[in-house]
């Protein structure tokens, strides 16, 4: 009869300390993971030094990668964006609103074992075109689509 | 510490839909309080997706993610019961880690 409960109380603390192990070492991992961010990417005011920053050189226009937006977004301080990328081995997806005070929004990246594929919101101050910049294999590819924005989200 | 993390794993074949809702301000530093005074920078720089304690998914911010962020990515090789955990990071330093375990589709 105490088989059961006593199996059950080893097991449930193995658990505990198997999740405050799990725990620590996660935040360790995010921790050292997190550290880096783009500085010179993410200050540029110009789409073409953003891209510089990011190491994009030799744009390859491509459609396979899908940009996901609203033809005309309401709400310039929440503007869902999608970016879908069929290209083998995407390594990272970086999503830039053109005409924002700092084009670069977001940048992303799954080589460790993400799909090619990221959904957020962004804030856009006027209407302009989304670009996906997606590095693959260590080639660039890119696409744009227009968002036209009615009210600005910036300020 | 901040308000906890809203987070949806379910299971779509051998793929895990994540779905993340955070709770952070994201102020960009260009907006007025109602005294007209600059309300200062104060957004998530980093965000961190692990699947069973391994990295699968980091991301570099800018204060262009809208307020309340929400962020939807998919983990390859998934498992019903499989742990998704998600971690971001801001400009102060303040961080929040939330984790979920993939569940079935319903």
């Amino acid at each position: 009869m105490n088989t059961p409960r006593r199996t059950f109380l080893k097991l449930s603390g193995g658990a505990g300390a198997l999740a405050v192990a799990a725990a620590a070492g996660l935040l360790k991992t995010a921790a050292v993971a997190a550290a880096e961010w783009n500085q010179d990417a993410f200050s540029a005011k110009a789409v073409n030094d953003a891209l510089k920053s990011l190491g994009a050189t030799n744009l390859i226009e491509s459609r396979d990668i899908v940009i996901t937006a609203p033809e005309i977004a309401e709400n310039g301080a929440v503007v869902p964006v999608a970016v879908t990328s069929k290209i083998p081995n995407t390594q990272t997806i970086a999503i830039i609103a053109e005409k924002n005070p700092f084009p670069l929004a977001a940048s992303f990246n799954i080589a460790g074992g993400g799909e090619g594929y990221v959904s957020t919101r962004l804030k856009m101050g006027e209407t302009s075109n989304v670009r996906a910049v997606v590095k693959a294999d260590g080639k660039f590819y890119t696409t744009v689509k227009e968002v036209k924005v009615t009210i600005g989200g910036c300020g | 510490m901040a308000e906890p993390m809203r987070i949806r794993a379910t299971l779509q074949g051998d793929v895990a839909d994540v779905r993340i809702l955070m709770m952070h301000p994201m102020e960009t530093g260009q907006r007025k309080d109602s005294k007209g005074q600059l309300v200062p920078q104060h957004f998530i720089k980093n965000v961190t997706v692990t699947h069973n304690g391994k990295v699968v998914f980091d991301a570099q911010w800018s204060q262009a993610v809208s307020r309340n962020p929400f962020l939807g990515v998919k983990v390859k090789g998934a498992k019903v019961g499989d742990k998704i955990g998600v971690t971001w990071i801001d400009n102060k330093g303040d961080k929040r880690t939330d984790e979920v375990t993939v569940t079935a589709p319903s």
